[in-house]
């Protein structure tokens, strides 16, 4: 404790001596879910699929968790500043569908394939190259992403607490190595659950506050529409043309690009979020998972989204874009969540609202870890160098994979400090994977004539297609009006329209690539595909315990919201 | 095993009730630089809220001597 305290120097926000205790309560209760949980860890399914034994909530919780970092939410209040409302786009139409499409299409195949992961889907599906190809890229940007955001994040802690940058990466890197290379993905999971109730007893009381002090709803839009424009607070209504909202971006990209190509590819295929759904104990708890995370993530703009419009209506200063706020030392937009923080929260209070942003930082490392560490073992160890182990040998190489993943992570953090472009370029690279991929999964499912080599030159080229896009951009920015349709985009829109470019390239080379070769036989794709897979029923239970009535449910409140806030 | 939900349960109630006594000690020593609505009293009332909500979880999900 004494040590958190000495590292606090120059910042944003002090704590006292009661939020010191809340945050180390935190560490030692993380720590200590580790040690209870390591006795559960001893076979290949207790540490990389936590059992198969969890709860659809536990596995819900879980899998929306592990994307509800601390930076995500940072970086999403500090969006809604800037852009206004539209921001919820990328918790609306940019997770929503995709989380039920997943719950109610790909679900049932990733089930009963009894996978452990996407890549493994790849491999039964398509063969040993689009594994390989699929394997290596995740492994390798995972472990890449982690130090990012593992370095993003001590960073916030200097600027909030003025934390030195050393310590908290050491610390935050160690705990998680320790939770989990002891008790494996359950752990992680717990931890993350945990997480999920932390971030919102600290978050929740910004919004409620926050509204009080602002006048209530109809209130704060005409304070918006005095200090910004009108569009802050329209979801649809601006978005008919590029220059017509704060973004700079049509419907179509927001429609096709981010709730059909990017979300899809995100929730469906990455890993990282899957994984905890793979650990559901039976198929209705897989379907149930999905559906109770998109409820909550319906939920999550009232306390990353409203803090940054809150913060357009009622702090004192105006927020600054990074690049400006460095050279002048006013704060930036992402500082808009802590500066709302501070202004709230007193003693106590502002311990858990910060216990809330590391367990967030913690868990999202986690996840990463977790998911490299079983990739590593079952995707690229076990077919490419050592397919003779047992399984105990198998458990021992996950450990030390733990430990071994957040080194690197830890390597990558000071190589960041070091050279801070690589960040953009990382955060850049990850993206290039995801939209290729969802072309690549979701034909394997739905379409029984896609070949193995179809699968894999989609999958490379598609990557290809989009890599060769954002360095088009970054040597000539011009080339802009072509990627992304319009001058006028901003950096949002151009992914929006790079994923969706980079998807039918890769739909287009697959489908191609398919005719022209050889089809698997029907017996072949038993398991793997629709129309040759008797998909299991949940089992004859009343309506209110039915996936798909959840499902209708979430998709009636998620239209009236968009309407509402037009 | 302990339920996930009782870890949960004795999270809230700690913070809870760290987050209570920090809010009933500021109502007798109130601090020279005061939150933004400080005169809401809002530890009080939202340690208050996660002490109850924990020591339910704490309660329902308590481990069970086999």
């Amino acid at each position: 404790m004494a040590l958190l305290m000495a590292m606090q120097v120059q910042h944003l926000v002090r704590l006292s001596t009661i939020d010191t205790i809340i945050v180390v309560f935190y560490f030692a209760l993380v720590l200590a879910i580790g040690f209870y949980l390591r006795n559960r860890a001893k076979t290949g399914e207790d540490f990389f699929m936590a059992g198969r034994d969890m709860t659809a909530w536990v596995a819900g919780l879980s899998f929306l968790s592990a994307n509800l970092g601390a930076l995500e939410l940072m970086g999403w209040a500090g969006s809604a500043y800037q852009y206004g409302i539209l921001a919820t786009h990328w918790y609306w139409i940019g997770a929503i569908p995709a989380m039920l499409f997943l719950a109610l299409v790909m679900m049932p195949f990733y089930y009963i394939s009894k996978t452990h992961s996407v890549p493994g889907y790849l491999k039964l599906r398509f063969g040993e190259p689009a594994r390989a190809v699929s394997a290596v890229s995740f492994g390798f940007m995972t472990v890449l992403m982690s130090g990012v955001n593992m370095f993003a994040m001590a960073k916030v802690l200097q600027i909030v607490l003025g934390w030195d940058i050393n310590v908290s990466i050491w610390l935050s890197a160690g705990t998680v190595a320790v939770y989990v290379a002891l008790g494996g993905l359950r752990s992680a999971i717990f931890n993350e659950v945990l997480q999920f109730f932390l971030i919102w007893a600290g978050a929740l009381l910004i919004p409620i506050l926050g509204l009080h002090e602002a006048g209530g709803w109809s209130n704060l839009k005409i304070q918006i529409a005095q200090r910004a424009s009108e569009q802050y607070v329209h979801l649809w209504s601006g978005l008919g043309s590029f220059t017509g909202n704060p973004m700079g971006i049509h419907w179509t990209g927001i429609v096709f690009g981010l709730g059909a190509i990017i979300s899809m590819g995100y929730w469906t295929t990455d890993f990282l979020v899957v994984q905890r759904i793979l650990a559901a104990k039976d198929i209705r708890s897989a379907e149930m998972a999905p559906i109770i995370g998109a409820g909550f993530k319906m939920m999550v703009p009232l306390i990353v989204i409203l803090p940054g419009l809150l913060g357009l209506a009622v702090l004192p200063m105006k927020l600054v874009p990074e690049s400006v706020a460095a050279v002048t030392g006013a704060h930036s937009y992402n500082d808009v969540l802590p500066l709302m923080l501070a202004r709230y929260c007193g003693p106590g209070l502002l311990g858990l609202g910060i216990t809330a942003l590391i367990a967030g930082f913690m868990s999202g490392m986690a996840g990463n870890v977790t998911a490299f560490t079983t990739v590593w073992t079952y995707d690229i160890y076990r077919p490419l160098i050592n397919s003779k182990g047992t399984d105990h040998h198998y458990v021992n190489m996950g450990r030390w994979t733990t430990v071994i993943g957040v080194l690197i992570s830890v390597g990558t953090a000071y190589l960041v400090m070091q050279f801070a472009s690589i960040m953009d370029y990382v955060q850049a690279l990850f993206s290039f994977f995801i939209a290729p991929l969802f072309g690549t999964v979701v034909l394997g499912m739905l379409w029984k004539r896609a070949t193995g080599p179809g699968g894999f030159w989609g999958l490379l080229l598609g990557t290809a297609s989009s890599i060769s896009m954002w360095a088009w951009v970054k040597v000539d920015p011009s080339a802009l009006r072509y990627v992304a349709m319009s001058p006028h985009a901003k950096a949002l829109a151009q992914d929006m329209y790079q994923a969706l470019w980079s998807f039918l390239v890769c739909v287009i080379v697959t489908v191609v690539v398919s005719l022209a070769t050889k089809p698997k036989t029907d017996s072949e794709l038993n398991g793997l595909v629709y129309g040759l897979t008797q998909v299991p029923s949940v089992g004859n239970l009343p309506i209110y315990q039915k996936p798909l009535f959840w499902a209708g449910v979430v998709v009636v409140i998620f239209f009236v919201l968009n309407i509402y806030f037009w | 095993m302990i339920s996930i939900w009782f870890f949960i349960g004795i999270a809230l109630l700690v913070d809870g009730v760290l987050i209570f006594s920090a809010g009933m000690y500021e109502l007798w020593h109130p601090p020279v630089h005061p939150v933004v609505l400080f005169s809401l009293h809002a530890p009080i009332w939202w340690g208050g809220l996660l002490a109850v909500i924990g020591a339910i979880y704490c309660l329902k999900f308590k481990p069970k001597h086999s």
